[in-house]
């Protein structure tokens, strides 16, 4: 294989994952601009994507396709539960508090998955065969073209949501202004409510996605979760746009670098370019250079 | 530091060097010399959590660098014991101060993250750059700790060596916040524009506390190496991070006495229930958010606070207190 053909090879792998990263960071953005946190057990809602689909649909064997729509629906009951228990009982509002409040969540879900579903890594079988496709002289698994399809049709239909009903536009009024929001009588606490079960929705859309090309196991939520945080950092926090740019660059980034520098740091490299984000351009590469500095 | 505290302090170090009197199983001792060394840990996350209004996820790492940069030195290279360990807590100072300086001129956390990002590197390094490190294995045969020629060998003798320096420390942390500086840090943490506007160099305050906080646990990791004499990644890893704020949270963010009791209960606990080892996890978030969500300000606090309140309500009971009081 040439070089040139390597790197596009890179470039398509990366782009898979990085689709998922970009789905995680969606559910980041989603919160932060509702509530003003950073929702540590994000990560977990992916761990949860994929557990959750193993149940029903290995161990149930339920239709592929309830099985989906099941999974995503107990995910998003959890990012409910989230909201409507710790982070609405809290007694103190202060962000610090709540952030870490989901930084306990998260912990404990994943203490609770490792009791329940065990220490072993599970996977899923593809959602259609495994012979890889050729395109343009590249290999192309199946799986990759779900990914990638599914994330553009959740992209898709967030934009909708958010542009084109009320709804939506509530929950965009909240994220510029939330007194404002508040005197105009949109129901705060509930489009709050909405945000964490959206985030746990998406989160299982990645979870369920992703595993079946990279196997899941109890542990794997903190990974993903700071990925999807890293990108969308990257895109620039709290910005749609920002969060599947952020996702699809980290994800290239660090395939790339996975493939042509050590893929024993490949991990190491996503936090490596949050680092350097962080101190050369804070506000990410779509945000809005609003960022605040005390 | 004011009487109260000196009165404290006495009561805390008669208690603490009485204990070895007590207690005849070494493995007491041994759970008590990791919580003197979890206690320097949690008193510089406290200082950083209660005064800087930050939070780090990233001290197992700082702890893990003391350790490794210790046990390295010492070991492969036969540095000499204590200059290494003054080296390790500079090197990882500096690397705290790298890190603290772009993420703490930002509004929000950031911190975490970058903290925790950077926990996840170190992890990731221990492990795969074995040849330096031992990789998953760990690494084994790291010198114990001595002074001139008199060596620590029991862990009796190791336990006064542990307890002083983390007293030595308690003591530095509690002058420091009943100096100027700590009334900065206070005027810091309660609002910090503020504070700028008193004159506080806000900023300066707060990547100065981070790279004190990264340095205590530097120390408190080479301790652990050169008298563990063997450390493996598994140590480090980002749940180190986790109890270690837990601590300072049970024991209320901005109370150095509830830190240093929370360190040495959530300690102890997890060796009380070592039957549901494989809850570990599952019991430390839990506690973590029960305590957030019912007592922010810290479980000790709390339940203290709400003795107090009960108190109030009370008052021929709070003057028969005062009279218990008065007579003992």
């Amino acid at each position: 294989m040439t070089l040139s053909l390597q790197i596009f090879q890179f470039i398509l792998s990366g782009l898979t994952t990085g689709s998922t990263y970009a789905l995680i960071a969606i559910g980041f953005s989603l919160i932060h601009n509702a509530t003003g946190i950073v929702n540590f057990a994000q990560g977990e809602f992916v761990m949860l994507g994929g557990m959750f689909m193993i149940t029903f649909y290995t161990f149930l064997e339920l239709p592929m396709l309830p099985a989906f729509f099941l999974t995503i629906f107990s995910v998003a009951v959890v990012g409910l539960l989230l909201e409507q228990g710790p982070i609405r009982q809290a007694k103190s509002k202060e962000i610090l508090i709540l952030v870490m409040i989901t930084v306990g969540a998260s912990i404990s879900i994943k203490g609770l998955s490792m009791i329940l579903w065990g220490k072993n890594p599970m996977t899923l079988p593809s959602f259609s065969g495994e012979a890889p496709l050729v395109f343009l002289g590249a290999a192309v698994m199946p799986q990759s073209i779900w990914i990638f399809g599914i994330t553009v049709g959740v992209v898709a239909a967030l934009n909708y949501f958010f542009k084109g009903t009320m709804t939506g536009k509530a929950m965009r009024a909240v994220a510029a202004s939330r007194r404002s929001a508040v005197l105009t009588g949109i129901p705060v606490d509930r489009m709050i409510l909405l945000s964490f079960t959206l985030s746990g929705a998406l989160g299982a859309v990645a979870g369920i996605i992703l595993t079946p090309i990279t196997t899941t196991s109890y542990d794997v939520g903190v990974m993903l979760g700071l990925k999807g945080f890293s990108a969308a950092i990257l895109g620039g926090y709290g910005s749609m746009p920002g969060a599947v740019a952020g996702g699809l660059l980290l994800g290239v980034l660090e395939s790339l670098a996975a493939g042509l520098i050590s893929s024993e740091y490949k991990d190491a490299l996503a936090f490596l370019i949050l680092l350097t984000a962080l101190f050369f351009k804070p506000s990410g590469i779509l945000g809005s250079g609003r960022l605040r500095r005390v | 530091m004011g009487k109260k505290n000196k009165i404290y302090l006495l009561i805390y170090g008669l208690i603490i060097f009485a204990l070895p009197a007590i207690l005849q199983n070494n493995y007491h001792l041994m759970v008590l010399n990791v919580a003197a060394l979890n206690i320097v840990v949690v008193i510089g996350l406290t200082l950083l959590m209660g005064y800087a209004g930050q939070i780090s996820l990233g001290h197992a790492a700082f702890f893990g660098l003391g350790a490794y940069l210790s046990a390295v030195f010492t070991t492969t290279y036969g540095f000499p014991l204590w200059p290494t360990v003054i080296m390790a807590m500079a090197i990882t100072g500096s690397i705290a101060y790298a890190i603290g300086i772009p993420t703490l001129k930002l509004e929000g956390h950031y911190l975490v993250m970058a903290t925790l990002g950077f926990n996840i590197i170190i992890y990731i390094v221990m492990i795969q750059f074995d040849a330096v490190t031992g990789g998953p294995s760990g690494f084994a045969g790291i010198p114990r700790l001595r002074m001139g020629n008199f060596a620590f060998g029991s862990d009796r003798q190791i336990y006064y060596l542990l307890w002083a320096v983390s007293i030595a420390v308690l003591i530095l942390s509690l002058n420091l916040i009943y100096s100027r500086v700590g009334r900065a840090m206070a005027a810091l943490s309660h609002n910090e524009i503020a504070a700028r506007c008193a004159g506080i160099d806000t900023e300066g305050y707060k990547v100065k506390i981070f790279v004190v906080s990264a340095v205590l646990a530097s120390l408190a990791g080479s301790l652990y190496a050169h008298y563990i004499t063997f450390i493996s990644p598994g140590t480090f890893s980002f749940f180190y991070s986790i109890q270690v704020v837990t601590m300072v949270l049970v024991g209320g963010m901005g109370s150095l006495w509830g830190s240093a009791l929370g360190a040495i209960l959530l300690t102890i606990l997890p060796e009380v229930l070592h039957a549901v080892k494989e809850y570990n996890v599952l019991i430390y978030g839990l506690i973590l958010m029960v305590v957030l969500v019912f007592f922010p300000q810290g479980l000790f606090p709390g339940i203290a606070g709400a003795f107090a309140n009960r108190r109030t309500k009370n008052p021929s009971d709070s003057g028969k207190q005062l009279a218990l009081a008065k007579r003992a």
